[in-house]
């Protein structure tokens, strides 16, 4: 390992203050601000732009330049789809003044020190990037050039640098031959960045860096991973919620063909056998009773979840609650609710692990390298430095791989059969312990006279998605509600007075992050909400928004360009025409503001989405077609879990347990025409895989009120 | 139990224990073939289509049995002289994949509907194409398969 010495104390973290899109103020009023953590804490939610948690003083950590002139980019962020791979290696192209070609993105080892603190979600991985990423390539790129010159007796003013070659006159050296035998380092302080105006590769529509490995099916997902006399590894998990198992009996099970051992410790029983047909058909033969606490079903947890009931915060106060506003006018009152919903990301969870000799090696699909580590050697009394977790491509991720069991698990089993183990759940297994998306309920209340609205209030009852999960428990008693489930249920009309208010529920399984958290079912009803607040005060919905966003919110400005936009790309009509008519709705979610207009009809007693219209303004889109594919990803997923997906739950018992009869999107349900409109409202990226899936359900539920009259007010949303 | 086929070009032999064993897993595992995923077990997600025969096949449901004396096609085998089929090629002028992960299960259901509708239309698309993609890259799949259409036409 080279040696690194310091020309100064450098203090990096500088980017710090400039990180973000700037923290924004739509979470605060009279009741937060007497809290000043807690108020930071929820804007930080709110906003989600946290700055990156890991080392960025040491540019080696990250870039690695190879003999044949290539960057190896050690990327602490995974890849599972939002092509944020594409976009780091953009970053690091530009400053660093190489071809796109020659930049190969992998995942970081956690082994290698390049350790991200938090995870990747939340849609941050570029926008906690942007500064960090660059500001090391840059300052590579000068380490290069110091020690260029040394090498070729010349100084750094006379080295100009094309494509990672240095040259002056007749002289040239690569970046491959200046790393040659080089073992110290001097870390210069940080150059100036490039203006945005000479951005040759941030910006620009660039092709994804692994397409070539995701269009001929390259082994690059966990499920392929693999060591040299591997076995494979089938684990017990319960079947019904808020149960015990207990009395297991393995003697049928042990008879099995290729069986090699049956692992029962630390709280889990699994099968290893020779082959994953052999562990699989093993495992179902093992036989053990069940105890249920108490008994559970679909109506039990709908009435849990009611406003009223839980722990209750406020988090959102301007001007009076709606019963105390005037006796004058008409109260309006609406409920909406949103269902237990599951991943379903294609590739189950499960990992691969090899156990030698007092050391072990993890390679998994996970969002959580890092407190996958910690957790593993924490479960098998190992110094952090003895476990290497290495990530690999993910087989989709939307919050499920937050969670640590299945490396824990391989590598205990890994252990006690002194083989590598490769140990993934089924896909019913998948159903039944998923970490779902919590079942919501809001009551949506408004006082209006004379066509205008006096004031409106949003109360939300909804399991966990924080708590319980990810974060440390002391931010519970900081923040008192869970910041994931209110994600999105802040009312953005600030003109209006308002109060928000969030019932915490807890619930007998398991919820965590779904993509873009409460946001789907908060801005549903929200955005439902306003609309039928415009139609009932006769006020066109544009109109009624523009007018009540307020300017001095820092997304304010932006949000109304976003909608204007999106009204003027999609001909935006309020009244049906032609057996079809347009539905609209407008979120800001992490700071990035997106409008869509959604055009419907009815075909065969269903709902069918024939185009969706988008605005969105994520600040600057570092690959804007990867932006889109994100956009377009959002809403088709958003139409799934709008239209389609609930789980339910009868005796103790969550189904569907597969595809198909967990009905979602296919490709004849999404709409054929997709418009998007970027708009580069600020000078830095912002977040990007998740706020496009704010707007959608409510664009639909808005359209269909417009072509039926029906109000449709539960996800998923059905013609009554 | 020794089963013979003729896979990507190859003749190969696999052995299994069982087998109504599925096919995927023999593929998977026996022969190290990764490309061909599995998702669900039920033929309900198309992950891990492949062809058989030249027809489109659900791996995960297929005796592995059955597939004696056949000829199969998986996504590893669709390029042909290092040359990637107009599938592919249209993937990838598209940007279609995100995660990546159902991608070839939905390049091998398109393969098999291009051989039996040159030129499908968007309804043919619908009816047709019926796997899941959880990143829902659908809207980009249908262009890249138009497109596909397309560029095989052009080499014909
Ligand atoms: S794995 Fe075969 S159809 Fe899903
Ligand atoms: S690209 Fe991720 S499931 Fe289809």
């Amino acid at each position: 390992m080279a040696k690194i010495k310091k020309q100064n104390n450098v203090k990096r973290r500088q980017f710090l203050k400039y990180s973000g899109v700037g923290i924004g103020l739509m979470i605060g009023g009279v009741w937060l601000a007497r809290n000043p953590l807690r108020r930071k804490v929820f804007e930080l939610a709110e906003t989600m732009i946290a700055p990156y948690q890991g080392d960025t003083s040491n540019p080696l950590l990250w870039l690695q330049v190879t003999p044949d002139n290539k960057i190896i980019l050690h990327s602490s962020k995974v890849e599972m789809g939002q092509g944020s791979f594409t976009s780091l290696a953009q970053l690091a192209a530009e400053e660093l003044e190489v071809n796109m070609e020659r930049i190969k993105v992998i995942h970081a080892e956690t082994g290698s020190g390049n350790i991200d603190g938090m995870s990747t979600g939340g849609s941050m991985s570029i926008a906690s990037l942007w500064f960090p990423l660059r500001e090391m390539a840059a300052t590579m790129r000068e380490m290069l050039r110091s020690k260029a010159a040394e090498k070729l007796g010349l100084t750094t003013d006379e080295l100009s640098l094309t494509d990672g070659v240095f040259s002056s006159g007749t002289k040239s050296m690569t970046f491959g031959e200046v790393v040659d035998a080089v073992t110290d380092w001097i870390i210069p302080d940080t150059p100036k960045l490039k203006e945005r105006a000479t951005h040759k590769y941030i910006g620009k529509a660039i092709p994804r860096v692994d397409l070539h490995e995701k269009v001929t099916g390259a082994p690059i997902f966990g499920i392929d991973a693999s060591y040299p006399d591997m076995v494979y590894a089938s684990v017990i998990r319960p079947t019904m919620v808020d149960a015990t198992m207990s009395n297991f009996d393995f003697s049928e099970a042990e008879k099995m063909p290729g069986v090699i051992k049956i692992v029962h410790e630390h709280g889990f029983v699994g099968v290893v056998a020779k082959s994953q047909v052999e562990a699989l058909s093993a495992r179902k033969k093992i036989t053990y009773d069940y105890k249920t606490n108490q008994k559970w079903n679909l109506a039990d947890v709908q009435k849990a979840v009611s406003v009223g009931k839980g722990k209750q915060t406020i988090f959102q106060k301007k001007g009076k609650a709606v019963e105390d506003i005037s006796d004058e006018g008409e109260s309006i009152e609406m409920e909406f609710r949103s269902p237990i919903g599951a991943h379903a990301q294609l590739e189950p969870n499960g990992a691969v692990a090899n156990y030698r000799d007092g050391k072990v090696e993890i390679k998994i699909s996970t969002q959580v390298p890092k407190l996958t580590r910690d957790e593993v050697a924490k479960a098998l009394g190992l110094s952090k430095d003895k476990v290497n977790i290495i990530p690999t491509f993910l087989g989709g991720g939307f919050g499920r791989r937050l969670h640590t069991p299945n490396a824990i698990q391989a590598a205990l089993m890994s252990k006690a059969v002194g083989k590598p183990v490769k140990s993934f759940f089924d896909r019913i297994q998948e159903f039944q312990n998923d970490t779902f998306r919590p079942p919501s309920h809001h009551i949506m209340k408004a006082k209006i006279a004379g066509g205008k609205i006096l004031g409106i209030e949003n109360n939300i009852a909804s399991g966990d998605t924080l708590f319980n999960s990810a974060l440390d428990p002391g931010v519970e008693t900081v923040v008192r509600a869970d910041i994931g489930s209110i994600r999105g249920g802040a009312i953005i009309y600030d003109k209006l007075p308002h109060i928000s208010t969030y019932y915490h529920v807890d619930l007998p399984f398991a919820t965590s992050f779904w993509r873009s958290l409460g946001l789907l079912a908060n801005a549903f009803a929200i955005e439902s909400f306003m609309d039928e607040l415009a139609i009932r005060t006769q006020q066109d919905p544009v109109k009624l928004r523009l007018d009540n966003i307020d300017e001095a919110n820092p997304y304010g400005a932006r949000a109304k360009r976003v909608l204007e936009a999106c009204v003027k790309k999609a001909g935006y009509q309020d009244s049906a025409n032609n057996g079809r008519a347009m539905g609209l709705a407008l979120t800001i979610d992490g700071g990035s503001p997106c409008a869509q207009v959604a055009e419907v009809s009815i075909e065969d007693d269903e709902i069918k989405v024939h185009k969706v219209t988008v605005a969105f303004d994520c600040g600057i889109a570092v690959n804007p077609d990867q932006v889109k594919a994100q956009i377009e990803g959002c809403v088709c997923m958003g139409i799934s879990a709008a239209l389609y997906e609930k789980m339910n739950l009868k005796d103790n018992k969550l189904t569907p347990i597969n595809y198909g009869a967990y009905r979602m999107a296919l490709m004849k349900n999404v709409p054929k025409e997709i418009d998007i409109v970027l708009i580069e409202g600020a000078d830095v990226p912002g977040p990007v895989g998740e706020p496009p899936l704010g707007p959608i359900g409510a664009a639909i539920g808005n359209a269909v009120r417009r072509l039926t009259g029906q109000r449709l007010t539960e996800l998923p949303m059905e013609l009554v | 139990m020794k089963i013979s086929f003729i896979i990507n070009g190859e003749q190969k032999s696999v052995e299994v224990s069982d087998g109504k064993s599925p096919l995927l897993w023999a593929i998977r595992d026996g022969l190290d073939l990764k490309g061909t995923k599995y998702g669900c077990g039920m033929a309900a997600c198309g992950a891990c289509t492949l062809h058989i025969d030249g027809e489109a096949i659900r791996s995960c449901s297929y005796p592995v049995e059955m597939a004696e004396g056949k000829i199969i096609t998986t996504i590893e085998g669709l390029s042909q002289d290092g040359k990637l089929h107009p599938v592919q090629q249209a993937w990838k002028e598209e940007v279609v994949p995100q995660c990546g992960y159902c991608q070839s299960g939905f390049m091998m259901a398109t393969a098999a509907l291009l051989n039996e509708i040159s030129k499908p239309t968007d309804q043919d698309i619908d009816d047709n194409i019926i796997n899941v993609c959880r990143c829902a890259t659908y809207y980009r799949m249908r262009k890249a398969i138009h497109r596909a259409a397309e560029l095989n036409s052009q080499n014909s």
